[in-house]
């Protein structure tokens, strides 16, 4: 059966999704920096399915490193999925430059560099599947969060663009943008429970949405419509507002 | 994000501690918080809420199966859900459960929960091989029936006042089906429904819907359902895909009129006497969990389940008393489920008794609270007792006289400086 690649697999939503992925009969590579950590879920992993997993140690932010990676996976992976993410406090970011210099490495360049590596290879091969775990607070930039939002904005729009490419290769490129997630991520914020979802639900939202050939999926879907408010709030507006 | 109990009453702030190592939950407890560990929010009441909790949910991993004895280790996070899910294909099914499989491990074992089967096997600590508790210090013991036996019995039931629990090894049972046999007998009333348990107490899962709005004659009439599991080999289980219950419904939705039409329905349906259906295991054992948030049906202002016990000496006697001063109010449930328990255990704030018990949701209004103090006074009158895993009312004095062992469990917090580390509104309320 075929590999599954989960880029950032120690958050909440890559432990479910390995759980998701495995229990549908998909081979597993988890990877993530100080990877050891892993051992727990890969162990859980084995109990529950009858599957192959193997954790890989993988620095998204050692671009260098990232060609290498791909070519000592064995058997190339079907699908690639990316949930890696850094979300630092916005104010942080405005005062200390390693702060927002590691937002964009993460949540943009990293994901960039490897994800070109494995599109080409995609393309090649007309076969395969890219998710990306956005945001929606890359839909419109607020002063609350947009160091974050913009890296996610910008990783949207790869992923937008990545798909009109691989259209034609019959490649699947899903954008996920996630509302407020029950995580660890986010276990500091004051969420309100209506709009949040748990990890793993968010998980077979993005299996099933995957599954379908879908392009975008927002988690909860209520998200759809908040976004779609909040982008055509007219600026002069919006400047105004605190949301 | 605050988390809210089952009932959705009441709603209290509070802020959510997760964990992923023993080491980070060890720290947390160094500070001078006081804390409650919460599951999944199953409880009906405020049994797991408090200003500070401790969200057990995410601490989920297996951590070993041995297929030969059916013996699970696991983090106390997981759910029911997931391991039926996973194990069942394997021919392993949970040895007791309650009716609903969206509770957690370690939620199983602090209400000490019971099943369909008690009468035959017990609570769910009877599948509890051995648990490591978080003391309040952060110390880590291993607890079971024979080492630090006094810790065993007073987390099994404890309500998580004793600590964390962080994992455990319970024991699975074989099975050879994913179907029930199972056998429905509709009975006339009190006595009929009495006779009927009594009758059909061998067989392994007994279950009664009593329609708790039926009158004079009638009262005590109902759908006892019985079963076992099939022999076929069919193993081939998928849970089902729910319904969904959007949003709160209005508050006049639910009314002594509705609830009457539904329990005729629901009644009616059954086939007059005693009939004979093949049915899956979530149909058996958790019809309710079929529909996604049915809390929400009773509306906004939350409900709570009342749920008592009597000996079975004056079980007759007590639920007729009970049951007559239900009907006359008017207020009740959709169905109000019987059950006939086996013999108790030697933890200190389990629930059961041998003898019957009742559950009815009531939703929370008016009047409500007078209804089951009321009740509560006929409870103690049998020498009953309720359960502290659906309260959210009862007062001190009603508790302690329905656990006898509640100083024992008040020593030994106060000996492992429990006390001021682990409380939650309920054991504020209660004195515990």
């Amino acid at each position: 059966m075929s590999y599954v690649l989960i880029i950032g697999a120690k958050s909440d939503i890559a432990k479910e999704l390995a759980r998701v992925y495995a229990k549908n009969g998909y081979n597993l590579y988890l990877a993530a920096r100080n990877s050891d950590s892993l051992n727990d879920l890969v162990n859980d992993i084995k109990i529950r399915s009858n599957v192959d997993v193997q954790i890989k140690e993988f620095d998204i932010v050692k671009f260098e490193t990232h060609q290498n990676f791909y070519d000592s996976l064995e058997t190339k992976p079907l699908g690639v999925i990316v949930t890696a993410g850094y979300m630092a406090e916005q104010k942080e970011c405005e005062k200390e430059w390693n702060k927002t210099l590691n937002t964009i490495n993460v949540n943009y360049l990293g994901i960039i560099s490897i994800l070109n590596i494995v599109s080409n290879d995609m393309e090649k091969n007309k076969n395969g599947f890219i998710i990306g775990v956005s945001s929606v607070a890359g839909d419109r930039g607020r002063k609350a969060n947009y160091i974050y939002g913009s890296s996610k904005a910008a990783f949207s729009a790869y992923l937008s663009g990545l798909r009109n490419r691989l259209y034609e290769s019959k490649v699947q490129v899903l954008t996920v943008k996630p509302g407020f997630v029950n995580t660890k991520m986010t276990k500091d914020l004051d969420l309100p429970a209506k709009l949040t979802i748990e990890p793993e639900d968010i998980a077979l939202d993005i299996y099933n949405a995957q599954q379908k050939g879908k392009d975008i999926l927002y988690t909860k879907g209520i998200w759809r419509l908040i976004m779609l408010i909040i982008k055509h709030i007219p600026e002069f507006i919006f400047k105004k507002m605190s949301i | 994000m605050s988390l809210n109990s089952w009932g959705m009453y009441p709603l209290i702030k509070n802020k959510k501690i997760m964990f992923q190592k023993k080491e980070d939950l060890k720290n947390k407890l160094q500070e001078s918080n006081i804390y409650i560990p919460f599951g999944n929010g199953r409880s009906y009441g405020d049994s797991a809420l408090n200003k500070n909790i401790i969200y057990c949910k995410p601490y989920n991993y297996l951590l070993n199966f041995d297929e030969s004895t059916g013996l699970l280790h696991c983090q106390a996070g997981i759910m029911l859900s997931e391991i039926i899910e996973i194990f069942v294909p394997k021919g392993w099914f949970l040895k007791i459960t309650p009716g609903t499989k969206l509770i957690t491990i370690g939620g199983a074992i602090a209400s000490d929960v019971h099943g369909k089967n008690h009468h035959i096997e017990g609570c769910f600590s009877e599948c509890v091989e051995e648990f490591s508790l978080m003391l309040a210090n952060g110390e880590i013991k291993k607890c079971s029936k024979t080492n630090n036996a006094e810790l065993f019995k007073a987390t099994c039931g404890g309500m998580g006042l004793t600590g964390i629990i962080l994992d455990a090894k319970i024991s699975l049972k074989k099975i050879n089906s994913q179907y029930i046999e199972q056998i429905t007998i509709k009975t006339k009333n009190l006595k009929e429904t009495f006779d009927a348990f009594e009758k059909y107490s061998n067989k392994p899962y007994s279950v009664a819907w009593i329609d708790c709005l039926a009158k004079d004659n009638e009262i005590g009439k109902c759908l006892l359902m019985v079963g076992d599991f099939e022999n076929d080999g069919n193993l081939n289980f998928k849970s089902k895909k729910k319904l969904n219950i959007p949003f709160n419904f209005p508050s006049f939705a639910l009314n002594k009129l509705s609830v009457k039409a539904f329990n005729w329905l629901y009644y009616r349906k059954a086939p007059n006497g005693v009939s004979k259906q093949k049915v899956d295991i979530d149909s058996f054992f958790y019809p309710l969990d079929a529909i996604n948030n049915w809390n929400r049906i009773y509306g906004k202002a939350g409900f709570t389940q009342y749920q008592f016990i009597l000996p079975k000496k004056t079980s007759f006697e007590g639920l007729t008393e009970i049951l007559k001063e239900i009907s006359n109010s008017g207020k009740g449930s959709f169905l109000a489920v019987l059950k006939l328990y086996g013999k108790e255990n030697d933890n200190y704030l389990s629930f059961p008794i041998e003898g019957y018990s009742l559950a009815l949701d009531f939703k929370i209004e008016k009047g409500l609270f007078e209804l089951l103090d009321k009740l509560d006074q006929i409870v103690l009158k049998y020498n009953g007792k309720i359960y502290l895993t659906k309260d959210v009312r009862v007062s001190k004095e009603t508790f302690e006289k329905g656990y006898p062992n509640i100083e024992k469990f008040r020593n030994l917090r106060k000996e492992y400086g429990m006390d001021k580390k682990f409380q939650s509104l309920q054991s504020l309320r209660v004195g515990i």
